[in-house]
């Protein structure tokens, strides 16, 4: 798997913005609109996602929306991902995977229980494979990209 | 309509809340809202008479069907026999030799497919609609590859109908084969099949319809409709997953070869050479779903005890007030606005994906269904990914479709 050129990884997901935020802010939002309200704004903070990149190399199928993964391997070590769909809550959920998963090493990624974290957030039936909503693809996706860039 | 009896105008003619008490799953919560199911397109609930005939079907007669020289078996025969009665009935067939068991709707038409291969040859022409289920275009498509025939596809207007210009312009003397659905499962058009299929008789087409959408909403009489094959699932008619059912005229299935050998479909067996059943038992190969005939059986006397025109009166009232409703959610667009629907209205709201609006409808307890619904030529045909459904069955409330409206509304303040 080929890391992207372009240079997305000057982003608030997974640097500035931690899980920790995720789950602190969900604590204060009671309902469902307010945290369906903020998965949405979390959505928005998600960069562009390059043209030239919407290929079937970075298609992920499986999805009932259109949804595009790219990664970029840092000098240092760091794996970054980007995700793109049409859909605004896979959007929304997508960001809250890169909160998790951004900024680590490869290792360090796949040490991470995505399962448990959105099993926290409550959020987990989205992620759930019964769902076919694709995440769970995206995130296997993930691992693979990781698990390469790793050995 | 039927003339009212003086009993029946002091009583309410469909007491929707009275008949949703015999549907227990309906009385439940869903991510702490109460249920509003409105998936029934995909499938549709059971009353509490259908769960009782398969559980006492199991506790008191079961055995293995036509075989056994033993009393459970007799009353697994008569049990299973007497469904088959009633769905012969419930479509006003001819014959109950001319109802076949099958695993749904889908396993119908291929049944059906594979049966007229020996008559198709290269050129000749099956003819569909761009509203169909893909379990109506496979397997056609799989048919003409084997035989060299060719599929094509009825047009479609915009507003949902088919394009009866497109239709007779397609049927010639080269069409074999017309295969289309009598209620379009993302739009929810009534199509005039009786129409068409005489159309089609009249220059010896062989005719299918696909009842799968039709049922849950209306009776359909095969014999007035005049086609050779009428198909559809249990499921979405209120009975159990796993079976459904093949109308088809005598003369076609005798003339049919069987589809899958095995116990049950054969006279006699030998290395010699092997002669088969008569129908209906030639197309069922092996034991049958049991249980699941008997349950379909009994959601077709549950059908009867209701007043048929009270409750497509009612289910016309759901619609009507969805369509009122529409306005009240700007950008809102409701695809397939056919003359003559089912209770069942298809959606796209801007700026919004199809799974948007069933990931936050969800939220607040309402189940619909997002996405292509098995008929990407529609969706290719509208230049949508796909659309919103919300599909309607006769013990769904006027509050719910509100609900629903005031589910929509919300949803677009969290995305504005
Ligand atoms: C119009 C139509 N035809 C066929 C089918 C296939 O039914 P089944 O999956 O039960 O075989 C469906 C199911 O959604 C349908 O809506």
């Amino acid at each position: 798997m080929t890391t992207s050129a372009i240079d997305f990884t000057k982003n608030p997901l997974g640097t500035s913005t931690t899980m920790e935020d995720v789950f602190d802010a969900f604590e204060l939002l009671d309902d469902w609109e307010d945290r369906y309200a903020f998965i949405i704004d979390l959505g928005k903070q998600l960069p562009p996602f390059p043209d030239s990149e919407r290929n079937e190399k970075n298609y992920v199928h499986g999805c009932q929306s259109q949804v595009w993964l790219i990664h970029h391997y840092e000098a240092d070590g760091k794996l970054f991902l980007l995700i793109d769909s049409d859909a605004i809550i896979v959007r929304g959920l997508a960001a809250i995977i890169l909160v998790a998963l951004n900024n680590h090493e490869p290792r360090e990624l796949l040490a991470i229980d995505i399962d448990e974290l959105f099993e926290r957030l409550d959020l987990f039936r989205h992620i759930s494979p019964t769902r076919g909503n694709g995440l769970r693809s995206m995130i296997s996706k993930i691992r693979d990209i990781a698990s390469t860039e790793a050995a | 309509m039927s003339t009212l009896s003086v009993a029946k105008i002091t009583q309410p003619l469909f007491d929707v809340h009275a008949v949703r008490r015999d549907f227990p799953i309906l009385s439940q919560q869903v991510n702490g809202k109460p249920l509003v199911y409105l998936d029934n397109g995909a499938s549709s609930q059971r009353p509490e008479a259908v769960l009782q005939a398969m559980d006492s079907y199991y506790r008191e007669m079961h055995s293995n069907v036509h075989r056994g020289a033993h009393t459970l078996a007799d009353r697994a025969t008569s049990a299973f026999e007497g469904a088959r009665k009633k769905v012969q009935q419930f479509l006003n067939a001819p014959s109950a030799r001319e109802i076949i068991w099958t695993r749904g709707a889908t396993e119908a038409i291929n049944l059906v497919a594979n049966g007229l291969a020996p008559l198709l040859k290269p050129g000749d022409e099956i003819l569909l609609s761009q509203m169909e289920h893909h379990a109506n275009i496979v397997p056609w498509q799989m048919l003409a590859e084997r035989t060299g025939a060719r599929v094509l596809p009825i047009d479609v207007t915009p507003e949902g109908e088919l394009d009866m210009d497109s239709f007779h312009s397609l049927l010639s003397e080269r069409t074999r084969i017309l295969a289309i659905t009598h209620v379009s499962n993302a739009l929810g058009t009534v199509n005039p099949v009786a129409d068409m299929v005489a159309k089609a008789k009249a220059q010896g087409v062989i005719t299918l319809v696909d009842g799968a959408q039709a049922v849950p909403h209306f009776q359909p009489d095969v014999q007035a409709l005049g086609c050779d094959f009428y198909v559809f699932s249990a499921h979405k008619l209120f009975g159990p997953t796993g079976i459904g059912v093949l109308y088809g005229k005598a003369e076609l299935l005798e003339a049919m070869p069987p589809w899958q050998g095995g116990g049950e479909m054969i006279e006699r067996v030998s290395f010699a050479g092997t002669t088969y059943n008569t129908l209906p038992y030639k197309f069922e190969a092996g034991t049958p779903a049991i249980a699941e005939a008997v349950g379909l059986g009994a959601a077709i006397d549950y059908l009867a005890t209701l007043d048929r025109d009270a409750m497509e009166a009612a289910e016309n009232a759901l619609l009507q007030r969805a369509n009122e409703l529409v306005t009240s959610v700007p950008g809102m667009t409701v695809i397939g606005t056919a003359r003559h629907k089912v209770p069942l209205i298809s959606f796209k709201i801007d700026g919004l994906h199809p799974s948007d609006i069933g990931t936050l409808l969800d939220q607040q307890g309402i189940a619909i269904r997002a996405g292509h619904h098995c008929a990407m030529p529609l969706m290719e045909y509208y230049g949508l990914p796909g659309t919103a459904r919300a599909s309607f069955a006769f013990y769904n409330t006027l509050e719910e479709v509100e609900q629903l409206f005031a589910a929509l509304q919300k949803i677009q303040r969290l995305f504005t």
